[in-house]
């Protein structure tokens, strides 16, 4: 045996496992979903199965689906846009006015809750959000659960591109005249986007298809997409129904990110 | 500027540990329906010893969690040191593959899971849910791995195997040692993941059969109990305190060299 086939050994040994892994749970469940969203009735259990667009004709002619569709995306810019509001400026005032000990501790105390558990984060709103404010089961609980799960991710993104500014540029555009704030849109702001860009991507996608915090703190308002699939696995067993409205979702996913794709590319071409 | 930094990160903090310490300090407090005055009492830390299901679905989790760190681990550290230590065709394909399972929403990858594992015959269980679970790790343990893998060269390998170490020996006796701080983080991660992972498992689990983090979302959905809040204090403390050491093992995006 010479050195090549030596080496494609050691690349295939070393990579089949974790991909052969990959492809039994993700990527044949993914092909599993689609083929069973064409079809009439789930093929087990003795059912007949026939090839059918219906469910995908539903998701257009039933306004509960459309309509409901609308509110995750409402609801993920939402909570998009609340994140980065508020965490934007909490990135920017750790990476360039908090120095040395302080800016490690604070930046730890932010990504800590982020990496527990999100169920538990969640349910620990109901307790804050009932008497005396009054707030539990209703949208505005939605978007405070879904804002504190989501703002470490906006906050991570943000600094770490803002972190990596080099002081310096800065520092010359105000000494050649610009005020602060026109060396903070013209210089820092450009310069972040591509954190900014980042916490859209990774909150955006992940809140259309949140179905757990909506039922725990949503009561009557916690209709919409997410919940509506799940319904369907769990409560009305129509998994072709259910598999279609998930390619649905996973579809108006991928367009999203397809159209944001030239700003992202013209950003990264930029830095 | 810089004097409303400080008390604008305070609160800002203050929001993310505001529920977190309610939830905590009410699950010291005896009355039932969260009323206040504050009475300290362990009156739902014992309820919780003797409430059999959520013992059971802990021991599930600590369990699934273990058992997919050490799979996660193993399978993840290979692939990271195939990408990081050879150039071939496929190692773009490979890397971009490691996105879907974090990317995609989990309910999405919850639901295709349940169709497939129920049509293949692989069925619902603590089974299905670690197949799942070490899916979900394995691109956080290759990324975390690879990481540490680019902050040293081949050098040390290449010297060893100059002075007549075999491939194996070679792995064993310097990859891995060196590696060692990046395996422990990645491996805490895996665990992290999958103890905190609800949305897969709760499509996976059958009746009768859960983690805790189902158990929990059953029990919030019938009602409330303050068992729930001293079994979520514990959790939240528990990977709050796994995150300190990886934190310490692994410094993530911050003032790192």
């Amino acid at each position: 045996m010479n050195a090549a086939q030596h080496r494609t050994i050691a690349i295939v040994g070393l990579t089949a496992p974790a991909y052969l892994w990959l492809a039994l749970t993700v990527l044949l469940p993914l092909c599993a979903m689609l083929y069973f969203s064409f079809l009439t009735f789930s093929p087990m259990g003795g059912h007949e199965s026939e090839f059918t667009l219906k469910h995908y004709a539903s998701f257009f002619e039933k306004r509960i689906y459309w309509y409901n569709a609308w509110r995750s995306i409402e609801l993920a810019m939402y909570v998009t846009t609340l994140c980065l509001v508020v965490g934007y400026p909490a990135a920017l005032g750790l990476a360039k006015y908090v120095k040395g000990r302080w800016r490690e501790a604070i930046f730890l105390l932010i990504i800590l809750p982020f990496w527990s558990n999100a169920l538990v984060r969640t349910f620990s709103w109901t307790m804050v959000l009932r008497e005396p404010l009054n707030l539990l089961f209703t949208y505005p609980a939605i978007i405070i659960g879904l804002v504190h799960a989501y703002l470490p991710y906006a906050i991570l993104t943000c600094y770490i591109s803002l972190q990596a500014i080099d002081d310096a540029l800065i520092e010359a555009a105000r000494s050649l005249g610009a005020t602060q704030a026109q060396a903070f849109r013209r210089v820092t702001l450009p310069l972040s986007m591509p954190g900014v860009l980042a916490a859209i991507f990774l909150i955006f996608v992940p809140v259309i298809g949140s179905f757990m915090e909506p039922r725990i703190l949503g009561g009557k308002d916690a209709i919409m997409l997410g919940p509506i699939i799940e319904g369907q696995f769990n409560a009305a067993f129509n998994w072709p129904l259910g598999a279609a409205l998930s390619f649905t979702m996973l579809t108006i996913v991928l367009l999203i990110i397809l159209a944001a794709s030239p700003l992202l590319r013209r950003q990264l071409a930029r830095t | 500027m810089g004097r409303i930094v400080k008390p604008y990160l305070g609160v800002v903090l203050a929001f993310l540990y505001l529920p977190i310490g309610v939830m905590i300090l009410m699950a010291f407090n005896r009355s039932a329906l969260y009323e206040l005055p504050f009475t300290f009492d362990l009156v739902w830390f014992k309820a919780l010893l003797s409430n059999q299901r959520l013992m059971q679905a802990s021991w599930n989790s600590v369990w699934i969690a273990t058992i997919n760190a050490v799979i996660a681990t193993i399978l993840g550290t290979f692939a990271a040191y195939a990408f990081a230590r050879f150039e071939f065709r496929a190692k773009r394909v490979l890397q971009l593959l490691l996105f879907p399972p974090i990317t995609i929403p989990w309910l999405i990858i919850g639901t295709s899971m349940l169709i497939f594992f129920f049509w293949t015959g692989i069925g619902r269980g603590l089974h299905a849910i670690l197949l799942g679970h070490v899916a979900l790790s394995l691109p956080y343990v290759v990324v975390v791995v690879g990481a540490r893998l680019a902050s040293f060269g081949p050098q040390l390998e290449e010297a060893a195997a100059t002075l007549g170490a075999t491939p194996m020996q070679v792995f064993l006796r310097v990859t891995v040692p060196v590696l060692a701080p990046g395996i422990v983080a990645a491996a805490l991660f895996a665990f992290a993941v999958s103890f905190d992972q609800f949305v897969i498992s709760y499509f996976l689990a059958p009746p009768g059969t859960s983690t805790l983090p189902v158990e929990i979302y059953t029990a919030i959905r019938k009602g409330f109990t303050p068992e729930i809040n001293a079994i979520s204090s514990i959790i939240i403390l528990v990977s709050m305190g796994l995150m300190l050491i990886v934190a310490r093992l692994y410094k993530f995006g911050g003032d790192q060299a």
